[in-house]
């Protein structure tokens, strides 16, 4: 063992080779699994039990080539550099060797112990591809096993070769070694690409079969009608729009059924448990804390409900073929195929989406990408807005509302993109994998939807707390002030904002739910029911629609569509940028969108007299 | 059929060799780590529409690349394309 102690073991393999489906069955967590290629940003790890050995395994972004210069293939050479290794597992996809091969010859160009896994064993036997293990083991010398990790076969073949090759142990040299070739890596692998190709060639004449023909009808047949240049954009619109059909029409009477058991929870049984603390400290608890907590929980079936389904449409590999039928699109705006699909993600969550712009090298790229990604309404948004349509809105007019916020999403992402092109051009190649269409297992789907929702928990439970708490204390103080009234605080903020926010239609209390907002957009339901002192969903509803018409409503959603999504973001641009200076850009771009919009709306149909139209 | 020149010039269903790849290293070792290098076979899928991207397939794997990195890889001479059966 190299440092004593617990061995260290890195996966290292192209993209979409299967590494961190690998990685979870070995190690039993369950890291990000996807069929979009690199999407593997942070380094997942965790501790795998080799046949009474405990060692870490690492899941390292993939990579195309040792020497290749994009982010992720920097952040492998790092993490090689820096790292004492015991063992470098190699996956490879079986059914493509005759161009991944390369990878695990560069990695014995430069000495490091390995064991080659060959995954996709199932796939590369539909197609009539057909390896001799053994013979492949002794050309390379370094141990070979076909497996499936998705299937979980040949698992325990893996485990077995990597305890052996552990257990044979590596000599302190020998990883100084390969540290160091590591660290000069170019002249170590200066060995020319011929030579490399003659090496592959003589691999593949020895040791494996391919099919003579092309065997994955299935593939070839959907594609001719999925990648139709006339049916196929229509067709995966349809697709996507049956999707969000469907998470709604399951997600959002899950999501009113949490909501009032939880407030009847909160009635029933917190309430009497707090009933004698003093009335400050009992509000506090019940109508800070527990609401606001409470209006998230009510919103997780939702959010499980859609990775469930982006879960299936990406590992499926449709989102590459997406990017196939959008790049014509996406390169007059100055961007590729990848932004789009990028940007649908963002649909979920903006934050992962902005770190996947890491695929990119580009730098223009990918900062326009990033410029672009925050205006993707995400599930938080979309919880603020399925409360608004239902307060404001009959459900028909709800439907559409809702529909023309996402057009609105889409159109706010063109024109900042055609807006910018100028100053963000790239001209990066754009050569992407399109992969065999593949179906998730019940498994992979729910693991990977369970592994989101949890993620978003612990991720904005921190800020809802606090959020939804500090605008119940600016709402209570000073000290025994009316709730929420013009003396207290927040009455006070929302008043100094009036100036900027008034002429939008957007009246004290909704600046102060934008103002946090700010911090996360799961606050502003939270908040909202704070401010207004409403627990109940329908009786806030009740209370909104006292308080404004609808085309302040709108100028609201509007303004919550297209402003900074949340501080999480911000911070992620920030740290994916590395510029202080862009993200400052991308924040005050997207709050001069959000506030010309807003104004240009409210004054039009104020103008026109729609506030007093009655559409509910 | 006359093979041209270039993969961004090859017809749906033509198949060709490849001859040279015509671009800076990082675009070349990219192209060559997805299995376009000297020597290969590729076979056009289909082309988009409106200037889009390419569909091919080199070996066993299938790729979209833009008409202007497929202007990066040069195809040998020939006079005969067989169209593959697809
Ligand atoms: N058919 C098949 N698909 C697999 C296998 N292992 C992984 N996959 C699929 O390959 C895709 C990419 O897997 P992933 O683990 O994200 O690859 P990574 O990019 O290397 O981490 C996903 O759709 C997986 O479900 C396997 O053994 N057989
Ligand atoms: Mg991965």
């Amino acid at each position: 063992m190299a440092g004593g102690g617990v061995s260290t073991i890195a996966v290292l393999g192209m993209p979409n080779t299967g590494k961190s489906t690998l990685f979870n069955q070995l190690t039993g967590s369950h890291a990000h699994i996807g069929n979009w290629p690199g999407i593997t940003v942070d380094l997942m790890q965790a501790e795998v039990d080799l046949q009474g050995t405990p060692a870490q395994l690492v899941d390292l972004p993939g990579i195309y080539d040792l020497r290749g210069h994009s982010d992720d293939e920097a952040v492998v050479r790092r993490f090689l550099e820096s790292t004492r290794l015991d063992l470098v597992v190699v996956v490879l996809n079986a059914s493509q060797l005759d161009r991944q091969l390369r990878l695990a010859l560069q990695v014995r160009q430069l000495g490091l112990p390995a064991v080659l896994l060959l995954n996709m064993a199932d796939e590369a036997k539909r197609f009539g591809v057909s390896i001799d293990t053994a013979s492949l083991a002794e050309a390379l010398a370094m141990p070979v096993v076909l497996l499936s990790a998705k299937y979980r076969r040949g698992l325990g073949e893996a485990r077995h070769q990597m305890a052996k090759a552990i257990a044979k142990g590596v000599t302190q040299e020998g990883t100084d070694g390969a540290q160091a070739a590591v660290a000069q890596l170019d002249a170590c692998l200066a060995e020319g690409d011929d030579a490399l190709q003659r090496q592959i060639a003589q691999l593949m004449e020895r040791s494996v079969t391919l099919p003579p023909q092309w065997r994955d009808r299935l593939t070839r047949r959907l594609d001719g009608v999925l990648l139709h240049p006339l049916l196929g954009l229509p067709l995966f619109f349809l697709v996507m729009a049956l999707m969000f059909q469907a998470i709604y029409a399951i997600g959002v009477p899950l999501q009113e059924a949490l909501g009032t058991l939880l407030d009847s929870f909160g009635q029933g049984v917190i309430a009497p448990l707090i009933r004698g603390l003093p009335a400050f400290a009992q509000g506090f608890l019940l109508e800070g804390v527990y609401q606001g907590i409470g209006t998230v929980s009510a919103f997780l079936p939702v959010i499980f409900l859609f990775f469930l389904a982006m879960g299936v449409v990406e590992d499926s590999g449709y989102l590459s073929r997406a990017a196939y039928l959008m790049d014509a699109f996406m390169e007059r705006l100055g961007l590729d195929g990848r932004s789009f699909v990028l940007s649908l993600m963002g649909f979920g969550c903006n934050v992962p989406a902005i770190m996947g712009t890491r695929v990119m090298r580009d730098r223009g790229l990918r900062l326009l990408s990033m410029l672009i990604i925050p205006f993707s309404l995400c599930s938080a948004r979309l919880n603020v807005f399925l409360f608004m349509a239902s307060v404001f809105f009959a459900p028909r007019v709800g439907g559409l509302v809702i529909f023309g916020l996402y057009v609105m999403s889409f159109a706010a992402a063109i024109v900042t993109a055609l807006l910018f092109k100028g100053r963000f051009a790239s001209n990066e190649p754009l050569v992407l994998e399109l992969p065999p269409y593949r179906f998730p297992t019940l498994r992979q789907m729910f693991s990977r939807a369970w592994l989101e929702v949890r993620h978003f928990w612990f991720w904005s439970r921190r800020f809802i707390i606090f959020g939804v708490v500090a605008v119940w204390l600016l709402n209570n103080l000073p000290f025994g002030v009316e709730p929420a009234s013009a003396q207290s605080f927040s009455g006070w903020i929302g008043r100094a904002l009036m100036p900027v926010l008034g002429p939008l239609g957007i009246n004290p209390k909704l600046a102060v739910a934008l103002l946090f907002g700010f911090i996360a957009k799961e606050i502003v339901l939270g908040g909202l029911a704070v401010i207004y002192g409403q627990a109940n969903p329908l009786a806030l509803g009740h209370a909104l629609a006292l308080d404004v018409n609808w085309v302040q409503a709108v100028s609201f959603m509007l303004f919550t569509l297209l402003y900074t999504p949340c501080l999480s973001t911000v911070a992620v641009i920030r740290s994916e940028s590395k510029s202080a200076k862009f993200t400052w850009f991308s924040v005050l771009w997207s709050l001069a969108l959000a506030w010309v919009t807003s104004f240009g709306f409210y004054q039009l149909a104020t103008a026109l007299g729609w506030g007093s139209l009655v559409l509910h | 059929m006359r093979t041209p020149a270039h993969l961004a010039d090859l017809a749906p269903g033509q198949s060709a060799t490849i001859a040279a790849i015509e671009a800076h290293a990082g675009l070349r070792n990219r192209l060559e780590a997805l299995g376009l290098s000297r020597g290969q076979r590729v076979q056009m899928l289909r082309r988009a529409w409106l200037a889009g991207p390419l569909h091919v397939r080199v070996g066993m794997t299938e790729l979209m690349l833009r008409r202007a990195d497929a202007a990066r890889v040069g195809l040998e001479a020939g006079l005969e394309a067989w169209p593959v059966a697809a």
